[in-house]
């Protein structure tokens, strides 16, 4: 179980009690696939799939057990990193706190609305970079006077217009780097209670990385509890005070940063 | 070092949850606090319908004037097919015939489509689900949303058509805006029914054109019920003309074109628009509701 040494229970000595954010208690997530089953792809092996009904449920349907009873306590003012290889859960791991997957066994408890920073999916390639400002931001819950207050602050933060009136185009039109730093701009917009960031941070030139990662910092002191996806040791290292080491869907190890990278390091040959 | 000595150091996670008062993530809310939070949502709902009416054509060289040119092409073929080539028609003059088979045509478009983005509002919205939050029941209300929206682009065409036909404005044509408020809320509910089905079973999108396509035509979108089931039992021409679609289309019908009297329209025919309104539009909300917590898993 999760062992916090020195620096964890140092800084939460500093701010008197440790008040608990997010309990994980043995969380389960499990994902359902439709047309994952085995066999050939061809409508004959789907219907046979379908007729044969052996394995209880898994009619052409294929489970994958993506986080496998995870327990960990958050406190207030921690930032957590997430590490995994690829596929090891982080991310959905991170979905199932903020509520948006539900468990199969097991619970989340959290203080207020956890929020994933990232508006991707609500945004529209065919509208006007101007109408997915509005569009993201009522996505992320924003009404339209505090739009209509930071509106200017997060076009002149993407920098969108620094090259031309580009914000009244569609977003199609933008280079990907220009989209990365106008969903980026969108999704910083809003405070949150607990944010997580899920490898948000390399968008856009060098310019735009110092900005969006002096934002964070910003966002980091305002949220109550961070939690961080990355495959950068680096951002980890400079953001986080804990990190959480998840393998197979199984957490691996709890505790201070340096204790748990140096183990993942030595692990993944590095 | 072990866990830091603290009075909580002996309590389960359920009982730290409690003392601290954290809630658990990503549950249901109750009825009403539901309604409320869809409620503080109303601005997005609205946005999203629009920002997908117009991204619909923004990419084409008309643009926005294919918000027109689809009902009226739509009508079009219709009239060539079931006016010209089956003569569809029989027992109504030419007058009465084209208005209300585009108004048919129109008003039954609304209803299916209002269904075929239900079916895949869910499950065709899964990133959008599994990354923000907010009550899922607004994307297919949403959806319902934007087929109106699409719904009043095509009325301009009906009005022109109803008047080039002889059907003049009148105050009945008030009458339209009644009856379109009960459809839209019956495409609300099973919108939502359909959101609910679709995102446990997203087969439906391939099977919910065959099942609209034999309600289209059992709802008497091209005929007039009556006339094309007099040699029938009674009781089949009534099983369809109470059928929601039928009723819908015939209140518009009936308010818009003048010479279709109310001796086309079956008895009660008001009180059975806000009885289909109001009872799919509730059950479909509490079904879908009652799943609130399960979208995201897909």
């Amino acid at each position: 179980m999760a062992e916090h040494t020195e620096d964890v229970t140092a800084t939460a000595a500093a701010d008197g009690a440790r008040i608990p954010t997010v309990i994980a208690d043995d969380v389960h997530i499990v994902y359902r696939v439709n047309g994952g089953g085995g066999g050939k792809g061809s409508a004959t092996a789907a219907l046979s799939r379908i007729i044969r009904r052996d394995r209880g449920e898994s009619r052409g349907v294929r489970k994958v057990h993506a986080v496998r009873g995870v327990s960990f306590t958050a406190y207030r003012g921690e930032a957590i990193g997430l590490i995994g290889t690829n596929g090891s859960g982080k991310s959905t791991l991170l979905r199932a706190i903020a509520g948006l997957l539900p468990t199969e066994k097991g619970k989340v408890y959290t203080d207020g609305q956890p929020s994933l920073l990232g508006v991707n999916a609500a945004l529209m390639g065919d509208l006007t970079g101007e109408r997915n400002v509005i569009l993201g931001g009522l996505a992320m819950g924003m009404s339209r006077e505090e739009i209509r207050e930071r509106y200017q602050d997060i076009v002149d933060f993407s920098g969108i217009n620094e090259k031309g009136d580009f914000i009244t185009l569609p977003m199609r039109t933008y280079s990907s780097g220009m989209g990365a730093r106008l969903r980026f701009a969108i999704a910083a917009a809003k405070n949150h209670d607990v944010l997580m960031i899920d490898e948000a941070l390399a968008t856009g030139d060098r310019k735009f990385q110092i900005r969006s990662e002096q934002r964070i910092r910003e966002l980091r002191k305002e949220a109550g509890t961070v939690f961080l996806v990355s495959h950068s040791n680096k951002s980890i290292r400079d953001t986080c005070d804990r990190v959480l080491w998840l393998e197979k869907g199984e957490l691996l190890m709890d505790g201070p940063t340096n204790e748990v990278l140096r183990a993942y390091e030595k692990e993944t040959g590095r | 070092m072990t866990a830091p000595p603290s009075a909580d150091a002996g309590l389960s996670p359920a009982e730290l949850a409690a003392k601290y008062g954290l809630s658990v993530s990503g549950a249901r809310p109750g009825l009403a606090e539901y309604v409320r939070q869809l409620w503080g949502r109303r601005h997005f709902i609205l946005a999203f319908s629009q920002a997908k009416l117009t991204a619909q054509y923004s990419q084409a060289k008309l643009g926005q004037l294919w918000q027109v040119a689809t009902p009226l092409l739509n009508a079009a073929v219709y009239f060539l097919i079931f006016g010209l080539i089956l003569n569809a028609g029989r027992g109504m003059d030419k007058e009465v015939y084209i208005p209300f088979l585009v108004t048919g045509v129109f008003v039954f478009m609304f209803t299916q489509t209002s269904v075929m983005s239900g079916v895949r509002a869910i499950s065709g919205n899964l990133g959008l689900v599994r990354a923000l939050h907010f009550p899922r029941a607004s994307l297919p209300i949403s959806f319902a949303l934007q087929q109106l929206q699409q719904l009043l682009f095509s009325m301009i065409v009906l009005f022109v058509i109803a008047a080039v036909f002889g059907s003049y404005p009148s105050l009945s044509w008030l009458l339209i805006l009644p009856a379109l408020a009960l459809q839209f809320l019956f495409n609300v509910g099973l919108s939502l029914i359909m959101a609910r089905l679709g995102s446990k079973t997203p087969d439906l999108a391939q099977l919910m054109p065959f099942v609209m396509r034999t309600w289209m035509y059992g709802s008497g979108v091209m005929f007039s019920i009556p006339i094309m089931l007099k040699d029938k039992p009674a009781w089949i021409a009534d099983v369809l003309m109470y059928n929601p679609a039928a009723i819908y289309m015939d209140l518009i019908r009936f308010a818009l074109i003048d010479g279709y009297g109310t001796e086309n329209l079956p008895s009660h025919v008001w009180v059975a628009a806000l009885l289909w309104a109001v009872l799919v539009g509730a059950a479909g909300f509490v079904y879908f509701w009652k799943a609130e917590e399960r979208y995201g898993r897909g």
